[in-house]
């Protein structure tokens, strides 16, 4: 089995301890791990933008590093560049290879828990404490890793039950439990109010919950909380939940 | 022409603590309310589902079903007119009220009346419309629009409310009492439905088997409207049909649960004709509607069925109130709806949405909203309406974005500015991501810099 390693700009970035996690792990599977070397942005801030020009010419630029290459999985430590790949790279042509590409790109969530299905984790990580589960809400609705909240089917979840596997950690969640924290990417930037506010109010319920600890499969709500977090002086650490499940997250 | 700009309504909104708190927390309980009934009804999925399709279905043969909706209503004694836009729609009402010498209307919430502006219209021809839903007649006494579909003076306080009755109806402005502030627009209110001339609501259903309208409220302003005046006359988008009674069922089950969590709306009725002495009309509004039928993007909007659901779960909408959307309808709903009356207009309202697609999940028809939000930012780019900052930003980013030599340069450049430019400047209000956030804290490599020094070596020696 032979995995592409695609590490999307804001992680490499600003966050890279997530890449560095995910590609441990794979590592510490066993698996034949090939990071795309060559990766470059996904095309989602301009498709989220409605600039379909900008985001074809991103999508072939994308085409050009997974062509040829034998990737039997893509494995992209982001939910939302994974729902990107998935439900939007329209934009180029749908060639058996971008069909096969879109059926097999995974977030790590998905790669462990659907693919590998593991039960155990390599070198048994330990994080003995109450950790707030922040499912994303790419991840949630659009990559249906947890049952919303306001869907009336049975529930799961993927985060939930990964973390599980982790000796001593006890998950938990926010009152609002997957209310939007208000990032959505460009969204962040051109609406501040507003994004700020629902960030505000989503540290906040974690510290009334006394939570000092937060992960999530999507960073980039990460990054938003955890920069809010620390603009309003609230002690929270949030990671990747990656960096948990290959026990590099330090208290 | 003006371009709506709701984050900056927004903003307004958000800085009212007390307005934006009491807000959030009144529309999340009904979304909590919701999730319980709903919750409790085993097929809730198989429902929408199934209303989605009758919507879909009904939707497909359109002309059909109005033609034997319009032929049955007829039989059963209702005049039924037939209006292409809002003006016509005005029109057809005010020669049937000039016809019966009308001065003075009672009526029940319809956004459709609203969206053709027919209360200003009637007024300025000296006809007095008087809302009987107590929170659409707040709005109107504060000449303001409903800030919500179904809750239309939510991001009213009751202190807002009372200073407001203290200004127009004379109360005491001290009292914020709900029972004290009732009792004050009833007293106001009797005086005014014993002497009104004609009735007038909107429509939630059509059945096209039966030629009969049904009308839910909580108040019964719709019922005032149209069994105390001598002339009743309803209004209904052409969009509110369902084909059989034994159909409506499912979608009554579905409204009032999206809408507020409760098992039904307090009043549901149904008017199939006049009532004896009556004289009963039925305005039928396109304005639009069969323009967006023919759209294979966004017909889909049709389905929507007014419940209000999709707001009372945005978390958008939560902190910055209907009235920031500056439309007459607000929300996700209102953002993939109100461009396909004016793109120019309405251009910045897909932008208010992050993406969280609750509102797709909530809705009872499956109205696919998140999609429409793509699909509206999209056309609003197209047609040359995207914001100047957004146009710089993406023609900026694109050249970085597509090629890794200079994503990795930008990505440098970015981590050298936040280790070695000083707060003061990083975060000064040039940089609008500083004004809620912190700067993140540069880590000591890139991922791709970690692999080049840690990993590729080893890989090179294998």
């Amino acid at each position: 089995m032979k995995i592409g390693f695609f590490v999307p700009c804001y992680i490499d970035a600003i966050h890279p301890q997530a890449a560095i996690s995910t590609y441990g792990l794979l590592k510490k599977l066993g698996l034949d791990v090939e990071f795309i070397e060559r990766g470059s942005c996904c095309g989602l801030p301009e498709l989220d933008m409605g600039y379909i020009k900008h985001s074809c010419s991103l999508e072939k630029g994308i085409v050009s590093l997974i062509s040829d290459k034998g990737y039997d999985y893509v494995v992209v430590p982001s939910g939302i560049c994974t729902d990107q790949f998935r439900d939007h790279f329209n934009e180029v042509e749908q060639t058996p290879e971008i069909e096969h590409f879109r059926a097999t790109v995974h977030d790590p969530v998905e790669f462990l828990h659907d693919i590998l299905k593991i039960t155990e984790l390599p070198g048994h990580p330990r994080f003995p404490y109450r950790v707030a589960l922040h499912n994303g809400c790419h991840s949630l609705r659009y990559l249906n890793e947890a049952r919303p909240t306001e869907l009336m089917i049975k529930p799961f979840d993927k985060c939930a039950d990964l973390l599980k596997l982790v000796d001593g950690l006890e998950v938990g969640y926010a009152t609002r439990r997957d209310e939007c924290c208000g990032f959505g990417g460009t969204y962040s930037i051109w609406d501040p109010s507003c994004s700020g506010q629902q960030g505000r109010d989503k540290v906040s319920d974690y510290a009334r919950n006394g939570f000092k600890y937060v992960t999530s499969q999507d960073m980039s709500c990460m990054i938003h909380q955890q920069t809010i977090a620390r603009k309003n002086g609230l002690d929270l650490k949030m990671f990747y939940i990656t960096e948990i499940l290959n026990g590099d997250a330090k208290p | 022409m003006r371009q709506v700009n709701q984050v900056k309504l927004g903003a307004e909104f958000i800085d009212k603590q007390a307005h934006r708190e009491m807000h959030d927390r009144c529309l999340w309980a009904a979304r909590m309310r919701r999730d319980k009934v709903a919750a409790s009804i085993p097929e809730w999925e198989e429902m929408r589902e199934l209303a989605s399709q009758i919507k879909l279905h009904t939707l497909s043969q359109l002309d059909s079903y109005l033609q034997q909706f319009a032929t049955n209503a007829e039989a059963n004694g209702i005049h039924v007119h037939w209006a292409r836009d809002a003006e016509e729609h005005n029109n057809i009402i005010l020669d049937i009220f000039r016809q019966h010498n009308v001065k003075t209307v009672t009526k029940g919430k319809s956004m459709t009346m609203d969206e053709c502006g027919m209360r200003e219209f009637m007024g300025r021809h000296g006809i007095d419309i008087y809302e009987a839903d107590l929170g659409e007649r707040i709005q109107q006494l504060d000449n303001q629009r409903p800030s919500h579909i179904v809750m239309p003076a939510i991001h009213k306080l009751r202190s807002d409310v009372a200073s407001l009755f203290a200004r127009t109806l004379g109360s005491d402005k001290d009292i914020d009492d709900p029972h004290y502030l009732n009792s004050v627009m009833r007293a106001d209110m009797r005086k005014k439905y014993i002497k009104v001339d004609a009735g007038m609501s909107g429509v939630n259903f059509g059945i096209a088997e039966t030629g009969g309208i049904v009308v839910c409220t909580n108040e019964g302003n719709a019922d005032i409207s149209a069994n105390l005046p001598p002339l009743y006359v309803a209004t209904m988008g052409l969009e509110k049909l369902i084909p059989r009674q034994s159909d409506l069922p499912l979608f009554i089950r579905l409204l009032s649960r999206s809408a507020l969590g409760l098992d039904m709306t307090q009043y549901t009725s149904h008017y199939h004709g006049p009532r004896k002495g009556q004289e009963m009309h039925l305005v039928i509004l396109d304005n639009g509607r069969s323009e967006r039928l023919t759209s294979p993007d966004y017909w889909e909007v049709l389905k929507c069925i007014r419940c209000g659901a999709c707001m009372n779960t945005c978390p958008v909408f939560r902190r910055t109130s209907g009235i920031s959307y500056d439309a007459i309808y607000m929300g996700p709903i209102g953002i993939v709806l109100e461009p396909s009356y004016d793109l120019y207009k309405y251009a910045r309202l897909p932008y208010s949405c992050t993406h969280c697609g609750s509102c797709g999940d909530v809705c009872p028809v499956k109205v696919p909203i998140p999609h429409l939000v793509f699909y509206w930012r999209s056309e609003v780019v197209k047609h040359g309406f995207g914001q100047f900052t957004h146009n710089v930003e993406e023609d900026l980013a694109e050249p970085i974005l597509k090629s890794t030599t200079n994503l990795a340069m930008a990505e440098k450049m970015g981590l050298w500015a936040l280790r070695n430019i000083p707060k003061s400047i990083m975060e000064s209000p040039l940089n609008p991501w500083a004004k809620e956030h912190s700067d993140p804290i540069a880590p000591e490599e890139t991922f791709r810099q970690y692999y080049e020094r840690n990993i590729k070596p080893h890989k090179e020696n294998d």
